[in-house]
């Protein structure tokens, strides 16, 4: 019989309390904080409706949008989303190019809405 | 977001209590709909209320658009669980698995000696009997029900208990001939054939799974595949 190691359910690695929690104790600790939300997508994309990213002032993040390939871009924005306080709608596609210098390796296209913490 | 405001979304998380969280898109007002929650910048009309009722039934967020304006309706649901009768060793694979894909996972086993902290740290445990343990659960639609015992003595009635509410998912372990039998003690104790239909037996998706880690991935499978249905509509 194999023996299955004794392991604690480990974290989820996209766990959204996690995601809150950290943005909370990022403002409670006095730094600024921005949350991206996906909100719409369609075709393959590769995070579903309600992912959430947490950006900290001095870069720091948990939790994703994407494969990895427009987080870059929305820190970007997020960082100025924590300078001026505005709201604001992303939108990422392959054909999107121009705009946004990245694109959606899978094909498919996404809208996040970036906010800050206030 | 008003740091009131994810306060209170968070409050409503730790005590696993529904929450909604309406956002208007263009300027970012937002109101969140919970207990305890902080004054809405959002005006929640009929219209509105309606897709948050849809959207909460649903357990599933998204835009809704009313009188040109942009909504986004976020659904912070309690985790889904996952009621696992055997404190057996595909149960030791399968709720790590299940807490990773997002699942509360409780297993039930009166046999103290399995349902130990040793075996299943970190998983909420009862050693009730299984069908004072499943009533006491309260099964939902959120809820899934897996019996692993291979013993009639604690999977039967656990599976009288499921079989009265509406899980949206129920598996029991077993071969055919083992699921044949079982089927025919349900039978005898009153259960209708539909009513029957609805255990997944044997559990979990055809992957010729062996390893208890390997048939914890065909039950995960079958879950998951419950939840959402395939996308090429099982065509493929």
């Amino acid at each position: 019989m194999t023996k299955t190691p004794n392991i604690a359910a480990p974290p989820r690695i996209d766990d959204p309390d996690d995601i809150l929690e950290r943005a909370a104790a990022w403002r409670a600790a006095g730094r600024r904080v921005a949350l991206a939300t996906v909100v719409k997508t369609w075709g393959s994309s590769p995070r579903p409706v309600g992912s959430q990213l947490a950006v900290d002032d001095k870069g720091a993040m948990l939790g994703s949008v994407s494969g990895g390939c427009i987080e870059g871009a929305v820190i970007r924005e997020a960082m100025e989303a924590m300078e001026d306080g505005r709201a604001r709608l992303l939108e990422f596609s392959v054909s999107n190019e121009q705009a946004w210098e990245v694109g959606l390796a899978c094909g498919g296209r996404v809208e996040v809405f970036v906010e800050r913490v206030e | 977001m008003k740091t009131a405001t994810l306060k209170a979304l968070l409050a409503a998380r730790a005590a696993k209590t529904p929450a909604a969280l309406v956002t208007e898109i263009d300027g970012g007002a937002q109101t969140l709909l919970c207990d305890r929650a902080p004054p809405g910048e959002v005006a929640i009309g009929a219209a509105l209320q309606a897709e948050v009722d849809a959207a909460r039934s649903a357990d599933r967020s998204g835009t809704a658009e009313i009188d040109g304006k942009q909504y986004f309706i976020q659904i912070f649901n309690p985790p889904r669980r996952l009621i696992l009768v055997g404190a057996v060793h595909i149960a030791q694979s399968l709720a790590p698995m299940a807490a990773l894909a997002g699942y509360a996972v409780t297993v039930v086993d009166p046999r103290g000696a399995f349902a130990t902290e040793l075996r299943f740290p970190g998983v909420s445990l009862s050693t009730e009997w299984p069908d004072d343990a499943l009533t006491a659960l309260d099964i939902d639609r959120r809820t899934a029900v897996v019996t692993l015992t291979h013993d009639p003595k604690l999977d039967d009635p656990a599976l009288h208990v499921a079989l009265g509410a509406y899980p949206f998912y129920i598996g029991a372990l077993g071969s055919r001939k083992t699921h044949g039998k079982r089927l025919d003690r349900l039978r005898a104790a009153g259960f209708d054939d539909a009513t029957l239909a609805r255990i997944h037996a044997p559990v979990g998706l055809d992957i010729g799974a062996v390893s208890p880690a390997e048939i914890a991935i065909s039950v995960l499978a079958e879950l998951t595949r419950e939840l959402h249905g395939p996308k090429t509509g099982g065509k493929e």
